[in-house]
């Protein structure tokens, strides 16, 4: 079965990274993956998304179009990035951006404390794209635990891994 | 060398006469940079010629190396290539008032800037000559082009004064006129190790001494004579023959700076090093 | 031994140009092209290769044609306008035949229109860019394996034939990060060579060609000195304004590579074997057909996909081979309608060509491509 997700925010909170992250873990797997991305002419600050789908098959068309997971991790992505979520797929947001959760979508939701968490438990925001990362893995179990730790610590700066792995296990711990 | 025997060595067979009109200075000029080429002794192998579109840029083709005759504008971007592919070569530009200064005159400044290893010798006849006439960036104002049918308004670029503040660590002007002064300069050039420029004042009695009233090919050398001033003299003159003439000789010369091939090949050491 | 790696097509196609031993990059920064000027920059020193970003577009183009003349293999890379730009060197190689790669990933056009948005508006713009008559070559890769793979053959293409190779790549394919398959190193990987002449420098006439039609290329200083020119030359490199010899380097030009088709041009089908209608679609585009295709058979319409992987010269062959085979083509491009037009002439009539452009920042759907299959097919 392929899997669609879409991981939407704001450009700077690492998304495109978080994945590149999750697309690397499930070729870990031996799984297939395509990771895309959208974005505005704005490094920071503007809305960015970045697309993922994992396959046990060729994946030909690379956006997703019937994503099984949404994550928005501001109030202007959960406007823009939510409209083709079915009802039987999974929202997750970030609580500390999204105040108010899009009413057409009446499937399950996750207000999670993304960011909050990255910051009290880590004590920078920067981490809460992995944090994301973590939740997404342990409620979908697309990929593998060791996988994505893999993955993310293949492409984390040096002396940070600690953290990073860290940072999985909060964002694992975050789904209850 | 006798001349004779300069054209057997350095001029291609059976490419001679060339096209510049009588009275022109493009020749002289060529004719010495085969000379300094033969004095400063470089196997014709190791020489690559670059040139780009107008009468100066025809006379790669008549030349016995490695040429070019380029696009209109983009001889140093196409020399620049091959310098940094394959820094052994030594590179001469040619080029012209126009095809450096309007349509390359971007490529001109980076070239300085990045103080490349090249020479570029430009032939200022002060006028587009091939397309019949046309008033360059280097064309004085208020004189006469076919496109400045009651004198050009636009002020004139002082090359030598642009590429030294482009950043050229070795700047000269010279005459057809001084030919021997043209040829010590581009051999100098070419032992400089970065960027040189040589403006070669040149004389177009067709267009431009025609359009000017200049007078004849003769003419035009003596004005070449009277009003280009070695650098020593031209800093007594008066501020009224200041106006009138203009400096020649080496103008500006710096040893020390970085060469950018030079520069590279550190650069690949250091990537090599895995920094 | 290999390594799998998740690559965007642009990071593909700098690890081609390095596997094709690729030794010269000259470009501008550029969306969506830049990560190939990016990685080439941080890449090319460490096997003693060399990068500059040059001041423009043009001196990008204008430096690799100036390395290529020493022999080497050299790329640049851009975008719609700063392709745009190139145009008047990209024909001062095809006549003077200098073999060199240009990357350019497509962008919505004209002028700066939509950066990061994909599109295949630049087709005709590949073919006809530049003025006059020429020919050359334009590849395009439909995922990420595919464009190491036809960056290698852009290389060996343009070295056999002394011709500028397009990558004319979309931002769909330039920026997905897909899987793909490395071998670890490129020692294995053929190189392509150019040829080189077996007389001595005093009787070389660079332009003199043999039964392939293409001259030999000594690089600069090897001895054999020889003269490089915009203008129209005969067989010995010099200029040359006779109508005959016009006439002559124009028609070997052209000869040199379509005498060649069945080397250069190369077609994918898919599930063509019984297709009774077929969509013509490549690059991005192309992806979503695919599974349209599966779609569409499920529903019981034997449909294939016909995917050009050389866009220039055109598939004309093929093309026609395609309308004595279905009864009903349509072609799928991410613009208003380019290739078709191609096509169209081609199949002249005997089949109906509809053209299914699509021109609004985002590469159509599977679904999208269903419908337009069922409308168009019925």
């Amino acid at each position: 079965m392929k899997q669609e997700l879409r991981l939407s925010g704001s450009g700077g909170q690492g998304l495109i990274l978080a994945g590149i992250i999750l697309a690397e873990a499930a070729l870990l797997d031996g799984k297939l993956a395509i990771q895309s991305q959208s974005y505005g002419p704005e490094a920071r600050g503007g809305s960015s998304k970045s697309e993922v789908m994992i396959s046990d098959e060729e994946i030909y068309f690379p956006k997703v179009t019937k994503p099984n997971l949404v994550l928005v991790m501001s109030q202007e992505a959960a406007k823009k990035y939510v409209d083709d979520l079915s009802d039987a797929g999974v929202l997750v947001t970030d609580s500390l951006f999204v105040k108010d959760l899009p009413t057409s979508f009446k499937g399950k939701v996750y207000e999670l404390p993304i960011t909050h968490t990255a910051k009290t438990e880590l004590g920078k925001a920067l981490f809460a794209n992995i944090i994301a990362l973590g939740s997404i893995v342990k409620l979908t179990g697309l990929v593998t635990e060791a996988s994505i730790i893999k993955a993310v610590l293949n492409r984390v700066p040096k002396g940070t891994e600690e953290v990073n792995e860290k940072a999985i296990k909060l964002g694992m711990s975050l789904i209850k | 060398m006798s001349m004779e025997e300069l054209i057997d060595q350095y001029f291609r067979p059976g490419r001679l006469p060339h096209i510049w009109c009588p009275g022109c200075g493009h020749g002289v000029v060529t004719g010495c940079i085969v000379k300094a080429v033969d004095k400063l002794a470089l196997s014709k192998d190791e020489v690559a010629v670059v040139s780009g579109i107008g009468c100066s840029s025809r006379a790669s083709g008549y030349l016995d190396f490695n040429t070019v005759h380029s696009a209109h504008g983009r001889a140093l971007p196409v020399a620049t290539g091959i310098k940094l592919a394959d820094p052994k070569l030594t590179v001469i530009v040619v080029t012209g008032d126009g095809d450096a200064t309007a349509i390359g005159g971007n490529h001109l400044i980076h070239a300085a800037r990045r103080n490349i290893d090249m020479t570029v010798v430009l032939y200022n006849n002060s006028i587009y000559g091939m397309t019949g006439g046309q008033y360059s960036p280097m064309t004085p104002v208020h004189a006469k082009a076919t496109t400045a049918p009651y004198g050009t308004i636009e002020r004139d670029f002082n090359v030598a004064e642009l590429v030294k503040a482009a950043g050229a660590t070795f700047v000269a002007r010279s005459t057809s006129f001084h030919a021997q002064m043209t040829t010590d300069l581009i051999a100098k050039g070419i032992a400089h190790k970065g960027f040189s420029l040589i403006e070669v004042v040149s004389a177009c009695p067709t267009s431009y001494g025609r359009q000017n009233k200049m007078g004849g090919p003769a003419d035009m050398m003596k004005w070449q004579r009277d009003h280009g001033v070695p650098m020593v003299a031209y800093e007594k003159l008066s501020a009224e023959d200041k106006l009138i003439k203009f400096p020649i000789g080496l103008l500006y010369e710096v040893t020390d700076a970085q060469e950018y091939t030079e520069a590279y090949e550190a650069l690949i050491a250091a990537a090599k090093g895995g920094k | 031994m290999s390594r799998i790696l998740l690559l965007q097509g642009n990071q593909a196609v700098v690890e081609g140009a390095i596997a094709a031993g690729c030794k010269f990059f000259g470009g501008y920064p550029i969306t969506p092209s830049t990560e190939i000027a990016e990685d080439l920059a941080k890449k090319l020193p460490k096997i003693g290769g060399k990068f500059i970003q040059m001041e423009d577009e043009i001196a990008s183009i204008g430096a690799v044609i100036g390395a290529s003349l020493t022999g080497k293999k050299v790329m640049t890379a851009t975008s719609g306008p700063g392709f745009s730009l190139k145009q008047e060197l990209l024909g001062y190689a095809c006549i003077a035949e200098i073999p060199i790669v240009i990357v350019n990933v497509q962008r919505v056009g004209p002028s700066t229109g939509q950066p990061t948005s994909p599109s295949q508006g630049d087709i005709m713009q590949a073919r006809w860019g530049t003025h006059g008559d020429h020919w050359l070559i334009a590849l395009t890769p439909g995922s990420v394996p595919e464009c190491f793979e036809l960056t290698i053959r852009a290389y060996a293409l343009s070295e056999k034939y002394r011709v500028p190779v397009i990558l004319l790549m979309d931002e769909v394919i330039g920026h997905m990060r897909e899987k793909i398959e490395l071998p670890d190193n490129y020692d294995e990987i053929p190189q392509p060579e150019r040829k080189q002449p077996t007389c001595k420098p005093e009787d070389f006439k660079a332009y003199a060609t043999d039964e392939s039609l293409v001259p030999a290329m000594p690089p600069f200083g090897s001895g054999y000195r020889w003269h490089v020119t915009g203008l129209v030359h005969d067989e010995t490199g010099f200029p040359k304004g006779t109508p005959a010899a016009t006439v002559e380097s124009t028609n070997r030009l052209h000869d040199k590579l379509y005498n060649n088709l069945d080397d250069i041009v190369e077609v994918e089908n898919f599930k063509m074997d019984d297709a009774e209608y077929a969509v013509v679609a490549f690059g991005g585009a192309a992806r979503a057909v695919y599974e349209a295709v599966n779609m569409a058979r499920a529903e019981g319409i034997k449909v294939g996909l016909v995917r050009p992987i050389t866009i220039w010269p055109f598939a004309e062959k093929q093309m026609k081979a395609l309308a004595g085979k279905v009864k009903h083509i349509m072609v799928h491009e991410l613009n208003y309608g380019q290739y078709v037009e191609e096509v169209q002439r081609v199949v002249a009539g005997k089949v109906p060509v509809t053209s299914y452009g699509v021109y609004n920042n985002e590469p159509a759907t599977p679904e999208e491509l269903l419908e337009k299959i069922k409308e168009t097919f019925k």
